[in-house]
């Protein structure tokens, strides 16, 4: 089992919403968040001030998968988050030790 | 008390009551205003520094502040203690001939003025100072620095008897003595942590808008309401007020498109209290004309004003200085370059209007009086305050946010998740 997290600007949100229900992802956890990568920020002047704004809003998707399905959600989040401008984020994956339902107590592979 | 009903103008009276209701609207504008541009962890504070500042003042007021301010005058400083508690005025009225006014009427509005003067210099010293001194300045300053200078120029005192200078609602009552004294706040205080480091940006604009409108709305009474009448001269003060605020707000808008690039919403705020604040002083002594001119003036000077704190490196958080100060002071001497008695035959004429230059060196004589006596007495108050119970707060209760610490509230409580 693997966890998925990945950081897109948030208008993209919708459209990888859309097409990860496509390819059958059952679930996922949203969050707004605030980061800057490689290309930092960018100087703006406000009321005469200069600023350096390098914290730009972003949205975390995180998806849990099997590990068989892991490459094919990769690809459908960064088809469908990719605008080809910069800041369009990051995906990665990370091994997760076990699953609860909390419903059902339904465990790992069933409780995906 | 019927006697005085017969002697009172009504509809001046009814204008008059109706004008301390709209300039006492404007500090809880203020505080909307203020409390917009602040950081969310404090918004509380700077609102409570406002609302404490009309509990206070009006305390004082009718404690002592009105009689020393427009009680019989005492050698041209300060009056007397004749209205001690309001009193000798239930049954009393004021105003020229054929327009007098109850003695209440007028007393209220006064304290609407004394009050948003003390809550204004909040935005000085915004996001870190102690709530009790606070206080405490509150009731220093009023009794010591607005009263005398409110007898001086509106109470009979050596400014409107031996000077001659025009202020018809507050040019330097209010918009001059805010400016400087906030600048001695600011010194005497010291800078957030974090200026000019950290982006400190308005955390909540739609208040600020709606604060704006207020103060806007009150201001009419301000103005208009200083004409002690209900006529033309109200009408010319409160027309002279919308055209002022309207072309402030737009230069404002100019001077920011040229210099940062972007027309803000913060922008059309300021440049709208700008140009308010800088006819203040001149509402009833220009035409609309002059009007006009002094707004699209003043929006510019006070955006490009603002920015100077930035140069000389001192925290004028909220820009009092720069808008109520430097407008304020521009207001004063337009009258002396403006000013004509076609717009008001008790006005006078200025220099551009073949009146010579003896307007406006009165003018400049009342503006730099006023100036210089507020920010060296609100100097030593602060100062003294500062060294006795402490004024600046400490650093963790500055980091933290003031609502939490000095009110335990915070002002947006959206999440689920409890809050500290």
């Amino acid at each position: 089992m693997k966890l998925i997290t990945a950081i897109v600007k948030p208008p993209r949100l919708d459209d990888i919403k859309r097409a990860l229900q496509e390819i059958g992802v059952a679930g996922m956890t949203v969050s707004e968040v605030s980061g800057f990568g490689r290309q930092k920020g960018h100087t703006e002047i406000y009321r005469g001030a200069e600023y350096v704004v390098d914290l730009i809003p972003k949205i975390r998707i995180e998806v849990i998968s099997d590990d068989a399905e892991v490459a094919h959600i990769v690809e459908t989040i960064t088809k469908a988050a990719n605008t080809g401008a910069i800041g369009d984020g990051k995906i990665w994956v990370t091994p997760i030790d076990s699953v609860v339902r909390v419903r059902t107590g339904e465990r790992n592979g069933e409780a995906i | 008390m019927s006697s005085v009903n017969n002697l009172v103008n009504g509809a001046d009276t009814a204008w008059l009551l109706i004008s301390g209701a709209l300039v006492l609207f404007m500090t809880p504008g203020l505080a909307l205003f203020y409390g917009g541009m602040v950081r969310a962890k404090s918004t509380l504070n700077i609102m409570m520094m406002s609302f404490s500042a009309m509990g206070v003042t009006t305390i004082i007021w009718v404690l002592y502040g009105y009689s020393i301010s427009f009680g019989k005058d005492v050698a041209g400083i300060i009056g007397d203690l004749s209205h001690l508690g309001l009193g000798n005025t239930l049954d009393a009225t004021v105003g020229s001939e054929g327009h007098q006014v109850p003695t209440l009427a007028f007393a209220m509005f006064q304290l609407t003025f004394a009050i948003i003067t003390i809550a204004l210099l909040s935005g000085a010293i915004a996001d870190r100072v102690k709530f009790s001194s606070w206080l405490v300045f509150v009731a220093a300053w009023v009794t010591l620095v607005y009263s005398p200078i409110a007898h001086w120029v509106f109470g009979g005192g050596w400014i409107m008897t031996k000077i001659g200078a025009l202020d018809f609602a507050g040019g330097t009552v209010v918009e001059i003595n805010s400016g400087a004294s906030a600048l001695a706040l600011a010194l005497v205080i010291g800078k957030r942590i974090g200026f000019k480091r950290d982006q400190m940006r308005p955390h909540n604009l739609p208040l600020v808008l709606l604060g704006a409108g207020i103060l806007w709305f009150g201001w009419f009474g301000f103005n208009g309401g200083s004409a002690l009448t209900s006529g033309a001269l109200a009408s010319t003060a409160l027309i002279n007020t919308q055209i002022a605020a309207s072309a402030a707000a737009m230069t404002w808008l100019l001077t920011e498109k040229i210099r940062d690039g972007k027309a803000t919403t913060l922008g059309i705020a300021s440049g709208a209290v700008a140009g308010m604040v800088a006819i203040t002083p001149a509402c009833g002594f220009v035409n609309p004309l002059g009007a006009l001119i002094i707004g699209l003036i003043s929006g510019a000077l006070s955006a490009w004003a603002v920015a100077l704190k930035y140069k000389f490196n001192y925290d004028d958080s909220l820009d009092v200085v720069g808008v109520h100060g430097v407008s304020g002071l521009f207001g004063m001497l337009a009258i002396g370059i403006l000013g004509t008695t076609t717009a008001n035959a008790m006005g006078a004429d200025g220099l551009f209007m073949n009146g010579g230059t003896a307007l406006l060196e009165k003018q400049m004589i009342a503006s730099v009086a006023v100036g210089l006596f507020a920010f060296t007495a609100t100097y030593l108050i602060a100062s003294f305050i500062e060294k006795t119970i402490g004024f600046r707060s400490s650093p963790d209760d500055e980091a933290t946010g003031l609502d939490q610490t000095y009110h335990a509230e915070t002002a947006y409580d959206f999440s689920s998740i409890s809050i500290r």
